[in-house]
């Protein structure tokens, strides 16, 4: 049982009104650093950085984050998950670092973010923009950014699909399927 | 990668052996950081058990360890006290008991890291037995010709030295042969050991034997010197050192008939001026250091690989 | 006055070149007779003897084992006469060559009387020790070998070790001209095989271990036969492994010279690919056969344990006579000695409960016939060392081995009755299973004949025998 909740339209529609929500609350993209958490983060952070990069004519620096290494939950599944890499192309001290991810659920892979992010340096601040939030927060963790909130229930799943990885631009819901990864 | 233990390359695929360089990638990048850490392994005990002298493949081993956030006892023995003493199974029994989740051994008796993974639940990883095998090492070596040459298949590598008691001639043999690569091995007859009589159903992969340094090298995309140990001399296998000098060192001219960029490995440490010519070890087409390098990426990735492996609790 | 009936078995005697099924009848500890087709019911009435059953079994001479390693006396622990014995009963083995490679060495006539009496009162099968060929087994001087051959000496070897100095050697084998006993060579150039822990091979080079070359056994074997062909002398050969050392034999037999030669059951079955941990070699018709963990010391033996075409001239060498007689080898050790680095482990295998049975593999490969194994554990031994056992012609002491050749069990090594648990078949299914022996008309092992019944008999039960 699967049910669409945003369309290719919507998605779209929610990255412009966050990418003006960050030049409104940062005052501009002076300083700013958008990263994206691996996998579908890396592709939502690209889209923002075009859109903030069209409005305010500036080169908005872009970095990927592979978490995997710093989870919590490793010795819980199976195998360990594959790591991939983690590129971050400027320094971050000082900087306004925004981390970039579909959907927020737990908070874990943003603590976990947040660990790495500073392994790299002292930001200024840590900000987090995501796709859709859909509670059940288990650390005291926060958007700044929401493309939309969404209720749901613990066994639900909320999946995003975005072109450069699926094919298409969607934000399905489905019922009682595998447990939500963090 | 669904494995315990990492004893030998001679039971890995070339798509674990792909996946021990994708992860050795991320590792790489973690070791270009300001703070070379992530804590992957917080809470992981990795005992570096090492009964042969060793500098850099312990340090490299504690440094991989660390750096994934372990907690790390390092444990030097000699192995004339073991002879008298504690036995290596009790030993084991004992590490097992004060909860090492890995054991990282070097032992100078081929096959002795089978035997502590047979008394081992936890995951053991091979850092050099006798002759037999140094798989961290083949891997180290052909990821840094990945790197460099962005390939392993179908490279041509000419290893040149004492192959009859080098592990790292015999891993590479195996990981460079899954991988794809010709294997030529080349040293005097008496450091070479028998290959002729093959048929059995626990034969090495072919490789090509040469006795003539000049026609071994001829079109080669990777030399690596290996270690002349000065006991060779005194156990007869080598008429002098001198001869060997002479006959098999690897210097300037020599290389100069390997392909135009071909890469001079070691897996040190280096006799320089016996196996290699002291310009040949700083030569720009050397990765010796890149090798050293290296090194610590790919023990990360598969102290990090192991970690997850969940088959003994099942 | 003991008498006993051994029924409906199928009795090959190769001594007499006899397969029939039929009823084998003892008396007084000898063989009376045998009645193929067996007894009719009015004579079988009048003949009411105890009697053994053994239907669908291989009803044989008691097997000769021309090389055991009791350890006793001064290895104890690895095993001694009481639980070698034992173990050689289970075996089917009726009689036991013992080495001398004690501590201290059977090399006197103190020692060999030691040996003598510790049978005496322990052993539940026939021992006949073999004594040193030189003093403490240095290879320097002769031991007193005519005073110890007349005080029971079967044979003389330096087991474990070859005698180096081939002057010496020449002397052991001008002296057995004067006391007629066997000198058996351990061939093995100490320098060519220096260090070595496997047969030198490509499997050798993957594992890096230092092999041992089939020609260190060749040169030694070589240098036998010269000093035999030159100064005469009675020459057996130890544990042949290499398909060089068989040729050699085959030709000095050819030419008329007085050897004989044994083979082991790990020779003839095993190869060097076990100790890579690859046992396929065993053929399909034993698909449990997986793969082991390398390195496993149980497959640590010297002569090491060869390639498949060494196993298969030995194999031929059986057929065609070159190797008189299979010999265990056994060599038991203890878990300690065994469960090391592959470097440091004692070399042997446990070899007496599992002869039998391995051997069965060749039989039912079709390599051999029954009639043919039979020969060479009974009266192919029982000539090299010139005994009166190893055959069921009248008169005979009546060492019996009952056997069913189709019997699947598992070796476990745990209820061994050696003290060595060291064999490489742990754990595997074979078959092929003695399940009687008697010695001397008596039995020692499995059913013991009550009046028509039969009762199993509990191993360590054993009845003595002189």
């Amino acid at each position: 049982m699967e049910k669409a909740i945003m369309s290719d339209v919507d998605i779209r529609r929610a990255l412009v009104r966050i990418a003006h929500e960050i030049i409104e609350c940062n005052e501009g993209v002076e300083d700013l650093v958008l990263v994206g958490l691996r996998t579908r983060g890396v592709p939502l952070a690209k889209r923002l950085a075009q859109i903030l990069g069209e409005l305010e004519h500036a080169q908005v620096p872009l970095g990927e984050l592979d978490i995997t290494l710093y989870r919590d939950d490793l010795d819980t599944h199976g195998l360990y998950p594959s790591v991939r890499r983690t590129e971050i192309p400027v320094n971050i001290a000082g900087k306004r670092v925004i981390l970039v991810d579909d959907v927020l659920f737990t908070g874990r892979s943003v603590r976990a973010a947040m660990d790495a992010v500073i392994d790299f340096g002292r930001p200024r601040c840590i900000q987090l923009a995501v796709l859709v939030d859909r509670g059940h927060r288990e650390l005291p963790i926060r958007p700044d950014f929401v493309g939309k909130n969404v209720p749901t229930s613990r066994d639900e799943e909320v999946k995003v699909r975005l072109v450069e990885n699926d094919g298409s631009d969607e934000v399905i819901i489905a019922r009682g399927t595998s447990e939500g990864c963090l | 990668m669904n494995r315990k233990d990492v004893l030998d390359l001679d039971d890995f695929s070339p798509e674990e052996i792909q996946l021990v360089f994708e992860t050795a990638d991320a590792m790489k990048e973690v070791l270009s950081r300001p703070i070379k850490k992530v804590p992957a392994l917080r809470g992981k005990t990795v005992v570096i058990l090492f009964y042969e002298t060793s500098t850099r493949t312990r340090v490299s081993f504690e440094l991989a360890a660390k750096n994934l956030s372990a907690d790390v006892v390092n444990i030097t023995a000699a192995t004339s006290a073991v002879a008298k003493g504690e036995s290596l199974v009790d030993t084991i029994r004992t590490l097992q008991a004060l909860g090492a989740d890995m054991i990282v051994i070097r032992h100078e008796q081929s096959g002795a890291p089978y035997l502590v993974a047979q008394h081992l639940s936890g995951s053991v990883l091979n850092a050099g037995d006798g002759w037999h095998a140094h798989p961290t090492q083949a891997l180290l070596d052909m990821y840094t010709m990945r790197e460099k040459l962005g390939r392993v298949a179908d490279l041509s590598v000419v290893i040149v030295g004492d192959i009859l008691h080098s592990r790292v001639a015999r891993s590479n043999v195996w990981g460079l042969s899954k991988m794809g690569a010709r294997v030529t091995l080349c040293g005097p007859p008496t450091l070479m050991p028998m290959l002729e009589k093959r048929g059995s159903i626990s034969d090495l992969p072919e490789v090509r034997v040469e006795y003539d340094i000049d026609r071994a090298l001829d079109g080669a995309d990777v030399v690596m010197g290996l270690r002349i140990q000065k006991e060779r001399q005194d156990g007869g296998l080598l008429p002098s050192l001198r001869e060997y000098v002479q006959l098999y060192q690897l210097t300037q001219e020599r290389i100069a008939r390997a392909k135009p960029g071909a890469l001079v490995m070691h897996p040190g440490p280096m006799n320089e001026g016996i196996e290699i010519a002291p310009d040949v070890a700083r030569c720009s087409q050397s990765v010796i250091e890149d090798q050293v390098s290296n090194g610590v990426a790919i023990r990360m990735a598969l102290l990090y690989l192991l970690a997850g492996y969940k088959g003994h609790q099942l | 006055m003991y008498e006993l009936i051994v029924k409906n078995g199928r009795i090959i005697d190769p001594s007499q070149d006899m397969d029939v099924v039929g009823d084998l009848l003892i008396r007084e500890g000898k063989i009376e007779s045998i009645v193929p087709g067996g007894l009719n019911d009015a004579r079988a009435d009048c003949e009411a003897r105890p009697s053994l059953d053994a239907s669908g079994s291989i009803v044989c001479p008691g097997f000769i084992d021309l090389h055991t390693h009791l350890r006793e006396p001064g290895y104890e622990e690895k095993e001694t006469i009481a639980t070698g014995t034992l173990a050689a009963a289970i075996g089917g083995f009726t009689t036991v060559c013992c080495m001398p490679n004690t501590n201290p060495a059977i090399d006197t006539l103190a020692t060999i009387d030691h040996v003598r009496r510790a049978a005496e009162a322990m052993a539940s099968i026939r021992v006949l020790p073999i004594a040193a060929i030189t003093k403490k087994r240095e290879g320097k001087e002769l031991t007193e070998m005519g005073e110890l051959a007349r005080a029971g000496a079967i044979a003389f070897s330096d087991d474990g070790r070859p005698v180096p100095n081939s002057r010496i050697m020449r002397y052991a084998l001008e002296y057995s001209r004067m006391h007629g006993r066997p000198i058996i060579s351990h061939c093995e150039d100490i320098e060519l095989a220096k260090d070595g822990v496997m047969n030198e091979s490509v499997v050798a080079v993957k594992l890096g271990l230092k092999g041992i070359p089939a020609a260190a056994e060749d040169i030694i074997v070589a240098r036998e036969i010269a000093l035999l062909e030159a100064f005469g002398g009675r020459l057996h050969i130890a544990h042949v492994s290499s398909t060089g050392a068989v040729e050699m034999i085959r030709r000095a037999k050819e030419k008329g010279l007085a050897l004989t030669a044994e083979a082991t059951p790990h020779h003839l079955t095993l190869t060097e690919d076990w100790v890579a941990g690859q046992r396929g070699n065993w053929g399909l018709e034993f698909p449990y056969l997986g793969a082991m963990a390398p390195y496993n010391t149980d497959t640590k033996v010297n002569p090491p344990l060869r390639a498949a075409a060494d196993a298969r001239a030995l194999i031929q060498g059986l057929v065609d006579g070159t190797i008189d007689a299979v010999a265990t080898d056994h060599a038991p050790h203890t878990i300690v000695d065994k469960q090391c680095e592959y470097d440091q482990a004692e070399f042997g295998i446990s070899g007496l409960e599992t002869a039998l049975a391995s051997l069965m593999i060749l039989v039912h490969r079709g390599e051999i016939d029954a009639n043919l194994l039979v020969r060479k554990l009974t009266i192919g031994p029982a000539r090299v060392m010139d005994l009166p056992f190893g055959t069921f012609k009248k008169g005979a002491p009546a060492d019996v081995a009952i056997f069913n050749p189709d019997e699947e069990w598992t070796v476990e090594p745990g209820r061994f009755a050696s003290k060595g648990k060291n064999t490489p078949l742990a754990g595997m299914r074979l078959r092929g299973k003695v399940v009687c022996t008697i010695v001397a008309g008596k039995v020692v092992y499995g059913e013991r004949a009550r009046g028509g019944m039969a009762t199993r008999l509990e191993t360590g039960q054993a009845v003595n025998v002189q």
